[in-house]
C-alpha cells in the first residue's frame, strides 16, 4: 500500500517548525507505523536528508515513549493503541496523514515529534510514592487487600506516562495522568498514611508546571492507550476534597478515634 | 586488518579469579558477610558521591536505596524519563520462595532450581544469596504498592514458570515489570523530591574513567544538546541492562545497548561468559523484511496453553482441520514431567528441531503452536481473558488474528543475556570502584535463566546487596579527592568527542541499521540457538570485515548538536561490532554444550545438551588486551558442594 505522510519538522527547540510531505511508498498492511516510519527514513538517509525524528524504544506499548498526533488524534485512530502498536492494516491504501508532536505548554518539542515530557516526573516527585524505604516491609500477606480494590488500582497504575491525555485535551490539562497516580496508591491500605499531602501536592505541582485546569471535556479517556477513564478524575477531586477539610498532618493524640 | 584465530579451550596462561564468596555453611553465608562487612557512618554518607547509570529495576532501586541511606548519588539515563527503562516492558512475574501455596517451596528450592536451571554454570553462594533474598523483595515491592494479583480473600496470588514445580511466581496482570518498575521509579523520584538524588535523563554514558586502579568517573553525551560532559564520584554502579540486541532483532527495547559494560571492559572490567545467551522459546515470530523487533508472549502462557506442530511434515491444514491424533505435542511427549513448562533452553530447542524437520507452521515454516483450546474449555473464555488479557490483545494487535479463536504462532527469539561484566559476591568488576548490577553483570543465572528470576535479581541487587556492598567498599576508600580537572578525565572526554566527531565524519553510502541487521544476522546464523566450530570460524572471519566496511562506509547525517538518533545508534552498533567478536571467541573455546549454548558438536544421542564439567566447569571471564581477537581468558572455576553436578533432566 501507499500513504502520504505530512510530517512537522523542526530542527531544535529554538526553530521554527513546518510540514513536509512525505510519500510512503509499497509499505506492508503488516507493518507497524513506526516500522513504516524506519522505511521512510532509510529512504531519507540515502537521499542524504535527515531523518524523522521520533520517540520510541519498547514498541510493546507499555513503555510510554512513543506518541505524536495522527490526524489530529493522539497515538492515531485505534483505540486503546500505542502508535507503536498501531498496524498499517487500520489504514487504507492511498491515505493521507499528518504526523504532529503533542502540543502543550508544558511539553515543549525538542524535535520533529520528540517532545520534553519532564513535567510528569516532577508532578510524581511531589508526591506520587508510597514512603517505604528498603528493609523497613512487613510480610507481604500481613495486610491484606480486596481483590477488586486491587484490580481497581491496577486499573490505574496501568497508566504508561505517554502524554496522550495532555495532547487530546482542550485545556492541555494533565488531570488523568495526575489522578490516575493518586487512585493507584489511594486505593491501597498501604497508601493511605500520606493519602491527603499526596494529592495536594500532586495537584499543586502540576499547576506550577503550566498545564492547564480540567473542564471535564473527557477527550483524555478516548485517547488513553491503557483505556484509564475519567472515573479517577473523580476520585481525585473527592481526595482533594476531603484532603481541603483535614488539614495538613493531624497530630494524633491517644484520645483522637 | 586484524586476523583471527579461535583461542584453544585450554588456554595454559589463564590465571584464576577468586569471586570472594565468604566461608561458612550456604544459608549463614550472606548474614555473616553482612555482619563482617564495613559501614559507613550516617553523618559521613552525604561526603560520598556515587554514580548510578542506569534507571532499570537495578538503577533505580540501587539509586533509590543509596540515596535513601544518606549518599550523594548522581543516576544516569539515556531515556527520557527514568520510567521508560526496558524493565517495564517484562511480562509475567517474579519468584520468590515464600511457600504460601504450601506446596513444598523453601528458599533451598529455589536455589536448588535456579542452580540446576542454570545447567550448573553459576554460583552457588551467590545463588543462595539471591533465594534469602527473594523473600524481602516481595515484602518490599508491596509496601511501595506494586498491585500484584490478589485472590478474593486478599491474599496474594501466584502463577507457575518454567523449570519449577511449585508455584512460587508473583505478579500483576501481564505487566509485573512495569509495576515493578513504577514502584522502584516512585522511589527515585521521591528521593529526587528530597535532594539526596540528581537525575540526569537523556544522558548517555559512553566511558568510564578509571584514576589509580579504581573507577572515578564517567564521561557523558547528553542526547539533547550534544554535550559531552564528565561526572567524578568515589564509586561507580553500572545498572545498564542486557545486549541481546547485538542480534539486531530480540524481545528487547530498541535502545538497549552493550555501550556501557563494554566501554567499561575495554578499561579493564573482565566480560564474563559473553557466548551465554538465551533464545526464549515463546516470541511472535518474523513476518518481514521490515521487522524492527521482536514481541515476546509471557512464559507464563505456557500455563494454560499447549505446544504442538503437525506429526506430517508439510502439512499445510489450517490447524482446526488437524485431528487429535495428528498432532505432536511435543514438549509433553518429550518431557512429561514438565510438558509444557519445560525450561526455555529445552523448549526453544527442541521448537529449532521440530522446525528443521519441516513441520513448522505459518509463513516461512518458521513457528510451532501454542494452543489455548483446551484450557478455554476447562476454564472458560472468561478466565483466560483474565489471567493473560492484555497478551491476547497484543497477540491481535500485531498480528491480526484472535487467539482466543485460533492457537498463537510462536518461535524463539533472542531475550536475555546471562553473561556480562565479571563480579565478585559484592558485584564489583575487577576494577576496584565499579560495581554492576541486573542484567548488566553476570552473576546468578549459569547457562540459562528460569523464568521471573531477572526481575528477582535486579531488586535484589539494588535495595539489598548493593546498598551494603558499595558501602563496605566506600567504609574503606577516603571520600573525593578527584574533580573534573583531573587529567585522565580530560583525556577520556577528548577520547569522546573523537569517536563522535570520527562517526559523523565518515558520510559513506550505509545506514547504520543495514549494517546492525547484517550483524544481527550472523550473530543468528551462528552464535544463536546452536552453534559449532565451523560456523563460529566464519562468523570470526565475517565480523570484522563488517567492522572494518562501518568504518570506511556507515552515513549519519547532520551534526552532534541537537538530537541526532542515526549517531546514537552508530555509537551503540560500533560497540556491538566488537562485542560479537568477543561471543563468538567465548562461544568457540567452549567446547560442551550447557544452557542456552547448545555446541552442536556436543549432543547426547536424544540431542540433549551435553556438558563437560572435566572441562568447563568455570566461568570464563576475558580482558580485554588492547587487541580484540586476542582477548585473555581467566577463569573462575565452580564448585558444588550443595548441589549434586548432574545431567539435566526435566523428563
Ligand atoms: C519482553 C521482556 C519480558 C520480560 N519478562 C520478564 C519476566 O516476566 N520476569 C523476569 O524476571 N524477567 C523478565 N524479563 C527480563 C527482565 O525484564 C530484564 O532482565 C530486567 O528488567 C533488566 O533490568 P535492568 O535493571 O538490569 O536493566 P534495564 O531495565 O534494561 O535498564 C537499563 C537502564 O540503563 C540505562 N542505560 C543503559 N545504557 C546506558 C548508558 N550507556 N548510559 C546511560 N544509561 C544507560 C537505560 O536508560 C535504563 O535506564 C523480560 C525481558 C523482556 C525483554
Ligand atoms: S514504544 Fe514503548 S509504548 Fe510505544
Amino acid at each position: 500500500m501507499n500513504l502520504t505522510l505530512r510530517v512537522w519538522r523542526q530542527k531544535n527547540a529554538h526553530a521554527r517548525g513546518r510540514f513536509v510531505t512525505y510519500e510512503a511508498r509499497n509499505v506492508s498492511p503488516d507493518m507497524s507505523f513506526l516500522e513504516m516510519l524506519d522505511v521512510v527514513n532509510e529512504e531519507l538517509i540515502g537521499r542524504e536528508q535527515e531523518p524523522i525524528a521520533f520517540e520510541h524504544d519498547c514498541r510493546e506499548g507499555i513503555c510510554g515513549a512513543c506518541g505524536f498526533m495522527i490526524n489530529g488524534i493522539a497515538h492515531g485512530p485505534k483505540r486503546g493503541t500505542t502508535v507503536c502498536q498501531l498496524h498499517l492494516r487500520t489504514f487504507r491504501d492511498g491515505d493521507h496523514l499528518t504526523l504532529e508532536p503533542w502540543r502543550a505548554k508544558a511539553f515543549p518539542v525538542i524535535k520533529d515529534l520528540v517532545v520534553d515530557r519532564g513535567a510528569f516526573d516532577r508532578i510524581i516527585q511531589a508526591g506520587g510514592f508510597i514512603s517505604a524505604p528498603a528493609g523497613a516491609a512487613p510480610d507481604a500477606n500481613a495486610i491484606l487487600v480486596p481483590k477488586e480494590d486491587v484490580e481497581l488500582a491496577f486499573d490505574a497504575a496501568a497508566c504508561i506516562g505517554c502524554g496522550a491525555c495532555v495532547a487530546a485535551c482542550p485545556n492541555a490539562s494533565a488531570m488523568l495522568f495526575t489522578a490516575a497516580k493518586v487512585s493507584h496508591l489511594g486505593l491501597l491500605p498501604q497508601g493511605q498514611p500520606e493519602r491527603n499531602d499526596r494529592v495536594r501536592n500532586m495537584v499543586a505541582a502540576m499547576d506550577r508546571e503550566m498545564f492547564g485546569g480540567c473542564t471535564n471535556m473527557g477527550e483524555c479517556q478516548a485517547v488513553c492507550p491503557k483505556e484509564i477513564t475519567i472515573a479517577f478524575i473523580a476520585r481525585l477531586n473527592h481526595d482533594l476534597l476531603a484532603a481541603s477539610f483535614k488539614g495538613r498532618k493531624p497530630p494524633r493524640t491517644a484520645a483522637s478515634p | 586488518m586484524e586476523t583471527r584465530v579461535g583461542l584453544p579451550a585450554e588456554d595454559p596462561a589463564a590465571s584464576r579469579l577468586d569471586a570472594e564468596i565468604p566461608p561458612g555453611p550456604i544459608e549463614r553465608k550472606w548474614e555473616r558477610h553482612r555482619f563482617d562487612m564495613k559501614l559507613v557512618s550516617p553523618a559521613n554518607r552525604r561526603r560520598y558521591t556515587i554514580l548510578v547509570v542506569g534507571s532499570g529495576l537495578a538503577g533505580a532501586a540501587a539509586a533509590a536505596s543509596l540515596g535513601e541511606m544518606g549518599y550523594n548519588v548522581k543516576c544516569f539515563s539515556y531515556h527520557d524519563s527514568a520510567r521508560r527503562a526496558h524493565s517495564i516492558a517484562a511480562q509475567g512475574g517474579i519468584n520468590a520462595a515464600k511457600n504460601y501455596r504450601n506446596d513444598g517451596d523453601s528458599v533451598f528450592r529455589l536455589f536448588y532450581d535456579t542452580v540446576k536451571g542454570g545447567d550448573f554454570r553459576s554460583r552457588e553462594g551467590n545463588v543462595y544469596r539471591l533465594a534469602e533474598l527473594s523473600l524481602n523483595i516481595i515484602d518490599q515491592c508491596v509496601a511501595q504498592g506494586v498491585p500484584f494479583a490478589r485472590e478474593y480473600g486478599g491474599l496474594l496470588d501466584n502463577r507457575s514458570f518454567g523449570g519449577a514445580q511449585v508455584s512460587r511466581t508473583f505478579y500483576a496482570r501481564g505487566q509485573t515489570g512495569q509495576q515493578l518498575l513504577l514502584g522502584a521509579y516512585q522511589a527515585l523520584q521521591r528521593q529526587v523530591g528530597l535532594g539526596s538524588v540528581t537525575l540526569f535523563i537523556r544522558t548517555e554514558m559512553l566511558d568510564l574513567v578509571v584514576i589509580d586502579g579504581r573507577a572515578r568517573g564517567i564521561v557523558t553525551r547528553n542526547l539533547a544538546t550534544g554535550a559531552i560532559e564528565s561526572h567524578v564520584g568515589d564509586a561507580v554502579v553500572l545498572a545498564t541492562g542486557g545486549y541481546s540486541n547485538v542480534f539486531y532483532l530480540s524481545t528487547n527495547a530498541k535502545a538497549s545497548n552493550a555501550t556501557a559494560i563494554w566501554r567499561a571492559h575495554k578499561r579493564g572490567a573482565f566480560f564474563a561468559n559473553p557466548c551465554f545467551t538465551q533464545i526464549h522459546p515463546t516470541c511472535i515470530p518474523v513476518s518481514g523484511e521490515y521487522q524492527s523487533k521482536l514481541t515476546l508472549m509471557s512464559e507464563s502462557l505456557r500455563n494454560d496453553g499447549r505446544v504442538w506442530v503437525p506429526k506430517k511434515i508439510g502439512d499445510g491444514r489450517p490447524p482446526d482441520q488437524i485431528p487429535e491424533s495428528e498432532r505432536d505435542y511435543y514438549l509433553e511427549r518429550k518431557y512429561p514431567s514438565y510438558g509444557n513448562l519445560a525450561p526455555r533452553d529445552i523448549a526453544s530447542h527442541a521448537a529449532k528441531d521440530v522446525c528443521d524437520e519441516k513441520r513448522g507452521v505459518g509463513p516461512g515454516g518458521r513457528g510451532v503452536y501454542l494452543d489455548f483450546a483446551d484450557a478455554i474449555r476447562r476454564l472458560g473464555e472468561s478466565v483466560i481473558r483474565e489471567k493473560y488479557g492484555n497478551l491476547f490483545d497484543m497477540y491481535e494487535r500485531i498480528t491480526g488474528e484472535n487467539a482466543y479463536r485460533v492457537p498463537m504462532r510462536i518461535y524463539p527469539a533472542p531475550h536475555y543475556t546471562m553473561g556480562g561484566l565479571w563480579v565478585d559476591y559484592n558485584l564489583m568488576a575487577t576494577i576496584p570502584g565499579l560495581f554492576v548490577a541486573g542484567e548488566a553483570n553476570f552473576s546468578d543465572h549459569g547457562a540459562n535463566r528460569l523464568g521471573a528470576s531477572a526481575l528477582m535479581q535486579g531488586l535484589a541487587d539494588g535495595y539489598f546487596i548493593l546498598p551494603a556492598t558499595v558501602g563496605d567498599y566506600l567504609a574503606r576508600t577516603p571520600p573525593g579527592g578527584v574533580d573534573t580537572g583531573h587529567p585522565a578525565v580530560e583525556a577520556a572526554e577528548a577520547e569522546v568527542a573523537t569517536r563522535v566527531a570520527q562517526l559523523l565524519g565518515i558520510r559513506g553510502m550505509r545506514t547504520v541499521d543495514s549494517f546492525h541487521r547484517e550483524l544481527g544476522q550472523i550473530m543468528w546464523d551462528h552464535c544463536g540457538m546452536a552453534r559449532n566450530e565451523g560456523g563460529l570460524r566464519y562468523a570470526l572471519g565475517k565480523i570484522p570485515e563488517l567492522r572494518q566496511e562501518f568504518r570506511e562506509n556507515v552515513r549519519v547525517l547532520e551534526r552532534n548538536e541537537e538530537l541526532n538518533q542515526s549517531l546514537e545508534k552508530a555509537g551503540r552498533v560500533v560497540d556491538f561490532l566488537e562485542l560479537a567478536e568477543l561471543m563468538c571467541i567465548d562461544a568457540l573455546h567452549r567446547a560442551e554444550s550447557c544452557g542456552g549454548h547448545f555446541r552442536e558438536e556436543h549432543q547426547t544421542p536424544d540431542g540433549e545438551a551435553l556438558r563437560d564439567d572435566e572441562r568447563f566447569a568455570y566461568v570464563s571471564a576475558w580482558e580485554y588486551t588492547g587487541t580484540l581477537a586476542r582477548p585473555t581468558l581467566h577463569k573462575e572455576p565452580l564448585a558444588f558442594e550443595y548441589v549434586h553436578l548432574a545431567q539435566r533432566s526435566y523428563r
